[in-house]
């Protein structure tokens, strides 16, 4: 028997896989040669000839690879160490705090922070000069758009770190911490050594498809690269961008030949990881065999703090500085403050914010509230058919995670130009449903799954249909959860930019494309207004998401937390 | 990131339009400019004022400053109040991709109701247009009411874009010129550099204190182009379009230079501001020492906006520096034809480009001759405060003209591989 519910799953397989299957063919198509429309003359390898004779093409290869493993390997240490050295800690649930405002923050935002504050003329320069450096003006150095990327690494590292913490944290409850901790404590193991050989294992497989997507991020990843990865020449995807935004339209068929090489540049990072995966294992049973303790891992634990303050504080004073420069008056360096204040950026801004914010805001909600719906339908069908979807249904969730999104997004953007669909709303929004769905889903199934399903029964028991439980007890019960569903679904709308360039072609325009576009300027103030709004968005959603189930709840005494 | 290959914009196409589509024979098979039966008979200016009522202007124009886009409101403003045209500003990263789009409906044939209707435009694009037959028929800009009010005599950036003639295929609107600025604060007037020789000399005596966009910024760009023309042995060779040997024995002096200028540059060359206003930051930060601008108000514009110090001036180079004209020009198959027309005809107007000329508003120079309009209009122009770090219109120095268009694309591309890191 077919039930209605399974609406849910085969909506959210065609959402999921359609957009990557399709937008991958758009993409194959021109990238041989075969695009009706733009005067593509049949099959070639022209372009990929073209391709490799770009200058310094295998330079910003190199800049991808290596970037994306740097960023997973850092990130992945931190948290790894983090978690060793604080779980169940005070320390460990004050760092949960921080955990919803810096993941929502979209990374273009983060990244804007940062160049804020480690550039030359930055607020750490202002801050020790003149007194400590005895520099009257900005040193000549290269630190924005380094050539080795480490600026930009750093940037995607303070953001990643949270998004694997936050996994982390989901994996935790069925790793049982508190008793290896025990036993490796009583064999004479340091903190760490007894986590990472006891219990991290058993962590790391729950969090391996994560630490894939911050690969495929990392590598392929456009507006952290513009803001402030190496420019001579710029990483992969950055140049493809460029290509695909040239009026030239026989470019396009380039940018397609590269973004097939950015699928295998970023196969081949993970190919590489999961080499890494192999020998580090190997290490760890050796280290474990060998009896390796690490007493004394205090320096570590303290490495692991530092590193996880460091990155969330570096954002949060970043943004405070943003925030500074959109009141600024005259602010010459090595003024740690501007010399006036004035509303007038602001006053020039406001107004063409609001076209911006409300596409922002508009399709925001819109695809969260898409989201949650398919994904409690996926959910019902699960219940109703107690079937758990597998490894394989798992996998397809991070599949436009995993898969870069230059790659897929390219073919779509050509699929949309060929059906007149592009840059109207409706596609706007369904090319960021395909990120939100995911994160949705994740973010949905284990309080849906931990749900005391006694109430269901009880209610059955009463004589009501299932229907009527599912609106009656079950969503009402879990509003929280879906509140937070929606929140992080907003946040991941708000901070899309890659398909909303692409997909909106610049007529549709969200507050994050924008604030992009506007880096390169470097209008500090201006920038700090809309990275203000990159910052207010998430944080409305969150606080909705708080309040008001603490509003609907506050004379339900066991609903309280 | 405006995107090309925008084929198929919903838009509002009059049914009219759409009755002569099918009526109408498509001939592509010439290249010209192609009359239609449907364009307006500017000599009679009332009935084009009339038909344009109603109609929307599709305007396809760099979006890329505030000013400039807050300035077109307001020319929007008017053209609802007096004519009844609505305005609607299409904001762009890259004029090409308006070209882009006109290629693209012509591909299609769509002859008719196409979707730009005026373009802000010069040099390369100008010529592409031109070229392809693209533009709407030759002549209509002198016809214009307005046209009296130009300034033929001294400004003939306006009758010759980047070497090819303008033959009223488009519209005059304001003016550029290349001014350097420095902060007089931190720079003594007395060891200004007057060429673009002194200019490396100076940035050889103070490292990292220069630098400029990296092309295609056409800051940047503009910037290769003027020392390309005080570098070259033979001036002549850039009026004419850059051929094979021709462009490596001209542009040879060119790239020894900026191999000499890398070495002493902003970051040693390593990376290059992107765009004008990254230089301006980087002015206000005392990073760089000496900026350029293309319009000579830019630098109390930004004075204005408390993004540079009001100790900011400006200067040029004795010999002259590069300047042109930037124009308006309307598609072939425009489907506003009459609102374009009165839309341009405005732009020209005395009243429009005086406001346009205020450092307050935009600070553009203006297209028009001071000795062609009426006395009070000349009193108006002359009460215009440009601002502290200004030069007055007869301080500006003489106009090197722009080379030949497919001098700049040579230009970009040699740089290109020249200068980006090769492992």
């Amino acid at each position: 028997m077919v039930r209605p519910t399974i609406l849910g799953p085969a909506l959210t397989v065609l959402l999921l896989a359609g957009p990557v299957a399709f937008g991958l063919a758009g993409t194959v198509l021109p990238a041989f040669g075969i695009a009706p429309g733009f005067g593509g003359g049949g099959f070639s390898l022209h372009y990929f000839r073209e391709l490799f004779a770009q200058p310094a093409l295998f330079c910003s290869i190199t800049l991808s690879l290596s970037s994306g493993l740097a960023c997973a390997v850092l990130s992945l240490l931190i948290v790894m160490l983090f978690t060793a050295a604080f779980a169940g800690t005070a320390t460990f649930r004050r760092m949960q705090h921080l955990l919803g405002p810096l993941l929502s923050l979209p990374h273009a935002a983060a990244a804007l922070a940062i160049a804020f504050l480690i550039a030359p003329s930055g607020m750490i320069m202002r801050l020790i000069s003149p007194e400590l450096t005895g520099w009257q003006r900005p040193p000549d150095l290269l630190i924005v758009h380094d050539r080795l990327a480490f600026s930009m690494i750093g940037a995607l590292v303070a953001k990643e770190v949270p998004f694997l913490l936050l996994m982390t944290l989901a994996a935790l409850p069925q790793a049982p911490v508190e008793r290896v901790r025990q036993l490796t404590g009583a064999l004479g193991y340091g903190r760490i050594a007894g986590f990472i050989h006891g219990a991290w294992p058993g962590i790391y497989r729950q969090i391996r498809l994560p630490v894939f997507a911050v690969i495929a991020f990392a590598s392929s990843n456009v507006e952290v690269a513009l803001i402030l990865g190496p420019t001579q020449p710029p990483t992969l995807a950055a140049r493809l961008v460029t290509w695909m935004g040239d009026p030239d339209l026989s470019q396009r068929h380039l940018a397609s030949a590269g973004a097939l090489l950015q699928l295998l540049v970023t196969g081949l990072a993970l190919c590489i990881w999961i080499g890494m995966e192999h020998l580090l294992a190997a290490l760890r049973n050796k280290a474990a065999c060998a009896g390796l303790r690490m007493r004394r891992d205090g320096p570590l634990q303290v490495f692991s703090l530092a590193a996880m303050v460091i990155s969330a504080g570096a954002i949060f004073a970043g943004l405070g500085a943003l925030a500074f420069w959109s009141f600024a008056g005259l602010w010459q360096f090595p003024d740690f403050l501007p010399s006036g204040f004035t509303l007038r950026n602001w006053m020039k801004a406001l107004p063409r914010v609001v076209e911006p914010l409300g596409t922002t805001l508009l399709v925001g909600v819109v695809s969260a509230l898409i989201a949650a719906l398919l994904t409690v339908l996926c959910l019902v069908h699960e219940d109703r058919t107690g079937k758990r979807a597998g490894r394989g249904a798992e996998a397809l969730i991070y599949l436009p995670l995993i898969v870069p999104q230059v790659t897929f997004i390219f073919g779509l953007q050509f699929l949309l130009v060929a059906s007149g669909w592009l840059a109207t709303l409706p596609a706007l929004l369904f090319a960021h449903l395909v990120f939100v769905m995911p994160y949705a889903y994740l973010c949905l199934k284990d309080p849906w799954r931990s749900f005391d399903r006694r109430y269901e029964q009880v209610a059955a028991g009463l004589g009501k249909s299932p229907m009527t439980t599912l609106f009656r007890i079950r969503l009402p019960m879990m509003l929280r959860p879906l509140l937070v569903l929606f929140a992080i679904g907003f946040s991941v709308s708000v901070g899309l930019y890659l398909p909303t360039v692409l997909i909106g072609a610049g007529r549709l325009t969200t507050i994050t494309s924008e604030a992009v576009a506007l880096a390169s300027g470097g209008n500090r103030r201006i920038i700090g207004v809309y990275a203000f709004f990159q910052m207010l968005l998430p944080v409305a959603g969150f606080a909705i998401a708080t309040l008001v189930p603490a509003l609907i709840f506050r004379r339900f005494r066991g609903m309280q937390v | 990131m405006t995107l090309a290959l925008v084929l198929n914009q919903p838009r509002n196409i009059p049914e009219v339009f759409v009755l002569k589509k099918l009526t109408i024979a498509l001939s592509l098979s010439f290249v010209g400019s192609l009359a239609h039966a449907d364009s307006p008979d500017i000599a009679n200016w009332e009935s084009v004022v009339e038909e344009a009522r109603g109609q929307t202007v599709y305007f396809n124009a760099w979006g890329g400053a505030e000013n400039i886009n807050a300035y077109l409101e307001w020319v929007g403003e008017e053209l609802r109040d007096c004519c009844e045209i609505e305005l609607a500003h299409v904001k762009l990263d890259d004029t090409a991709n308006a070209v882009a789009k006109v290629v693209a409906e012509r591909a299609a044939g769509r002859d008719q109701g196409g979707s730009v209707d005026l373009i802000w435009i010069n040099g390369e694009n100008f010529a592409s247009m031109k070229e392809r037959g693209l533009l709407l028929e030759k002549g209509w800009a002198e016809k214009l009411p307005n046209w009296l009010f130009v300034d033929i005599a001294n400004k003939p950036t306006v009758l010759t874009d980047f070497t090819i003639p303008v033959e009223g295929q488009a519209a005059p609107w304001g003016m550029a010129k290349l001014v350097f600025f420095y902060d007089s604060a931190r720079l003594e007037e007395v060891s200004l550099p007057s060429s673009a020789d002194e200019l490396l000399d100076w940035a050889e005596a103070n490292p990292g204190r220069f630098s400029y966009p990296s092309p295609p910024d056409f800051i940047g760009s503009s910037f290769l182009k003027q020392v390309l023309i005080e570098t070259v042995g033979d001036p002549t060779v850039l009026q004419q379009p850059a051929d094979e040997a021709d462009f490596d024995t001209a542009s040879a002096p060119l790239f020894d230079y900026l191999d000499r200028l890398h070495k002493v540059a902003w970051r040693e060359g390593r990376a290059f501001p992107q765009n004008y206003p990254a230089m301006k930051q980087l002015l206000a930060d005392g990073e760089l020492e000496i900026i350029f601008a293309f319009n000579p108000s830019e630098a109390s514009n930004a004075i204005a906006n408390f993004e540079l110090p009001d100790t900011v001036r400006s200067f040029t180079f004795e010999e002259g520096t590069l300047g042109n004209t930037h124009f308006v020009a309307i598609p072939y198959n425009a489907s506003a034809k009459a609102g374009a027309l009165v839309t341009a005809n405005f732009l020209m107007s005395p009243e429009a480009q005086l406001r346009k000329q205020d450092p307050e508003v935009w600070g553009d120079p203006t297209v028009l001759g001071m000795d062609k309009l009426p006395e009070t209009l000349q009193a108006d122009f002359a009460a215009l405060d440009l601002g502290i770090a200004t030069l007055a219109p007869e301080e500006l120095g003489p106009v090197l003209e722009e080379p030949h268009p497919s001098w700049m694309e040579r230009v970009e591309e040699a740089w290109k591989r020249r200068y980006t890191v090769g492992n």
